[in-house]
């Protein structure tokens, strides 16, 4: 059996065809695109093409609007910093509790720089309030940034209404949309959002490429300044041959996508209804009806993430975890404290995220070794009773070690 | 994910003692859910002899700390609980051949669960000393209570103050931008202002050495080896490095050949300290043999 990837909300495979287009830009177009000699008179048509290529998946009106930059984190930081730069008289950013670190860690250097940041919360099921966000927008706020759907649990909010509402109050808007770009249809053209991050690495293209969509008007300052390169909003020379191959990712991405919301989800709905149905004392987080075709983030309670990752990892399966564990700190992961999932069930989440890659014969041998996994750790668990295969009566109560 | 050692992966995959012992008559539960794991540790103790006949475990938690579980119960069957009570949670990261920094609290908690285990046995009330804090320096494992800690009690300023204290900091530096953040934070609860720049606080006392400290003469023993692999990388750059002397933590070097004076000199020497860290497990301070005079005498009245 060859190993199972269920990881592709950390990162994906590169694409063949990605590959070979990107091929003929190390070893032949290999020039600078600012050069004038043959060794770069493809590479600026090239860099042009995956452009163009951009601008189809995420629909926005001029493919000037596409600046081509490191990585997403790299997008998501421009954005901001561009936002508070161009508008030096407002001090307020507003954000959400869930989102990815490259946003939530920026928010907390500005806050300590003087800047009020507004982390909105999330219900039960990860779910925006929309009226206490209406309340917060003012002439105070220098730019909203809100993901368009989450890493972990793959809940889509509204970012299009949302942009609506902050332009109608003067405000910026940006997006993260690291994890829906390629996943689900994008139009940006008929949306209000000014601003969006996109990597790479999500959609089969190599890691280390990203773009920042720039509406058009908006006002903008870049991140790095120097050469004339992306028309002075990102200064340094091109990272060619990785910017060609996310264009034909994207171009590929546009291809699949009906295939993505409809066989890629098939999978996971089928992984998901298995587990569920199979596995007593686990539940799916996130927004059920609101989600990312292609990822399912379970809660086994009673045991632990990264010892459910070990095993699986045993059996030839790559998942992640949101638990405390994996990443090294101790406080499970701030998505699911965020949703208010009990401790019992946080750090024992399990995020199965699919491509166009997998196949239903994987989904069925995660299936087989999936129960077992579980069943396994709870027997060493102090909140399970093993003679009764249940929880203990009351885990919380029954089991209150030392120190909290 | 972690770089495991064989004996973790041994002791997670194949549990030794998962479980509770049926006719305990000890019960140490230790841990935190909110952090992530938990342990209760069960043994049937011998009346008369205080041997530990049967130790048993229950873990919520990651590879490190199941394996931790299993290992310790491994080590303390057969012992009585005097001996079980000298146990340290270097002896349970030991037998796993090592912990990553981030896990090391899984041993902790190993050790705490046995003697809350031998004071319910006696009758006693186990009180944790301990508290936890998120982990700041990885190169020795210190979290941020204990950097606090040391702050307010020994009235640190600087961040070289902290390395001097706890050895945080005193590795590959990353960690330097949170150190300074818990300066700012404790010195503005004291009212005072953080100055990067401001002077060392006096005559560092000793650092609480986890394990028995080396003798004078092993440490001198030691930091030969290890400069002695680091030799040919340097001689292939055409230099050298002898060493002058030790002075407690401090190890005085003449860098020559290309090494000397190069502009690489500090960096090297940053890179000796670090390796010889790694390998020693303690601070270490590598300094050049022309600093030797200025600080001597200061060393000498320590
Ligand atoms: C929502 C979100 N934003 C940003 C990033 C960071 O992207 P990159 O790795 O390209 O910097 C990720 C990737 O983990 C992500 O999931
Ligand atoms: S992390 Fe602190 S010195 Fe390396």
């Amino acid at each position: 059996m060859t190993d199972i990837y269920l990881d592709n909300n950390a990162t994906t495979k590169v694409d063949r065809a990605v590959v070979d287009a990107m091929i003929p830009y190390f070893l032949e177009q290999y020039g600078n695109p600012s050069s004038i000699h043959k060794f770069a008179d493809g590479v600026a048509r090239g860099i042009k093409q995956a452009r163009q290529q951009v601008q189809n998946l995420i629909g926005c009106e001029h493919d000037s609007e596409i600046i081509f930059t490191s990585c997403g984190t790299e997008s998501n930081s421009t954005a901001i910093l561009s936002a508070i730069k161009a508008q030096p008289n407002k001090k307020e950013i507003i954000t959400t509790t869930v989102e990815h670190p490259a946003i939530l860690s920026l928010c907390e250097y500005l806050e300590k720089e003087g800047y009020t940041i507004h982390r909105l919360p999330v219900d039960k099921a990860g779910r925006l309030n929309l009226e206490s966000y209406k309340k917060l927008l003012s002439d105070e706020v220098a730019i909203v940034s809100v993901m368009w759907a989450n890493n972990e649990t793959g809940t889509i909010f509204p970012v299009a209404e949302m942009a609506e509402m902050a332009n109608a109050a003067g405000v910026m808007f940006h997006t993260d949309a690291v994890q829906a770009v390629g996943k689900i249809p994008m139009m940006l053209q008929d949306t209000k959002i000014d601003m969006l991050s996109l990597s790479g690495h999500k959609l089969h293209a190599p890691k280390g490429i990203g773009v920042l969509y720039l509406r058009r008007g908006t006002r903008y300052r870049p991140l790095l300044r120097g050469g004339h390169q992306e028309r002075g909003r990102r200064a340094g020379t091109e990272n060619s041959a990785s910017i060609v191959g996310l264009g034909k990712a994207c171009e590929l991405a546009l291809e699949f996508i009906e295939y993505e919301n409809t066989k890629v989800k098939a999978m996971r709905d089928r992984l998901e209804r298995g587990i569920t149905e199979q596995i007593p004392h686990c539940f799916v987080t996130g927004d059920l009806y609101n989600r990312l075709p292609n990822t399912t983030d379970i809660a086994f309670e009673y045991i632990e993430g990264e010892s459910i990752l070990m095993l699986l990892n045993k059996a030839g399966i790559a998942a992640s975890s949101g638990s405390a564990c994996t990443s090294g700190s101790l406080e499970p992961s701030h998505v699911m404290r965020a949703m208010d999932i009990p401790y019992t069930a946080a750090h024992g989440t399990i995020r199965f995220s699919f491509s166009r890659y997998n196949t239903m014969s994987e989904v069925d041998e995660v299936l087989k070794v999936m129960p077992g996994i579980v069943a396994t750790l709870r027997k060493l668990s102090p909140y399970w009773d093993s003679i009764n295969n249940a929880p203990v009566t009351n885990p919380e109560q029954a089991f209150q070690p030392t120190y909290a | 994910m972690w770089d495991y050692s064989d004996k973790v992966k041994e002791h997670f995959f194949n549990p030794k003692n998962a479980g509770a012992v049926v006719d305990a008559n000890a019960t140490g539960e230790v841990g935190s859910i909110s952090c992530g794991d938990a342990l209760r540790l069960t043994l049937k103790v011998d009346d008369a002899t205080e041997v530990i006949l049967e130790a048993g475990f229950q873990t919520f938690g990651c590879g490190s700390a199941i394996a931790s579980s299993s290992v310790l119960t491994e080590i303390i069957k057969g012992m009585t609980l005097d001996e079980a009570l000298k146990v340290t949670n270097q002896d349970i990261a030991d037998q796993l051949e090592g912990l990553p920094p981030e896990k090391m609290h899984c041993s902790v908690m190993g050790r705490e669960a046995l003697q809350a285990a031998i004071a319910n046995y006696r009758g006693e009330e186990w009180k944790d000393d301990h508290e936890e804090g998120a982990l700041i320096c990885k190169c020795f494992a210190i979290d941020a209570v204990m950097i606090e800690e040391m702050v307010w009690a020994n009235k640190l300023r600087t961040v070289q103050d902290v390395t001097n204290f706890t050895k945080a900091g005193g590795g590959c530096a990353a960690c330097h931008e949170d150190i300074e953040a818990i300066l700012e934070k404790v010195l503005a609860e004291k009212g005072e202002k953080f100055d990067p720049n401001a002077a060392p606080v006096e005559t560092p006392v000793k650092i609480a050495a986890v394990k028995a400290p080396l003798t004078n003469l092993q440490r001198i023993k030691k930091i030969e080896q290890v400069l002695e692999s680091l030799r040919p990388s340097l001689m292939a750059d055409g230099g050298d490095v002898e060493l002058v002397e030790v002075i407690g933590n401090t190890a005085y070097v003449n860098m020559t050949g290309a090494c000397n004076g190069c502009q690489m000199a500090a960096m090297t020497i940053a890179g000796i300290q670090q390796r010889l860290m790694e390998v020693m497990g303690e601070f270490i301070k590598v300094v050049p043999a022309t600093e030797m005079a200025k600080l001597v005498n200061i060393e000498a009245v320590s």
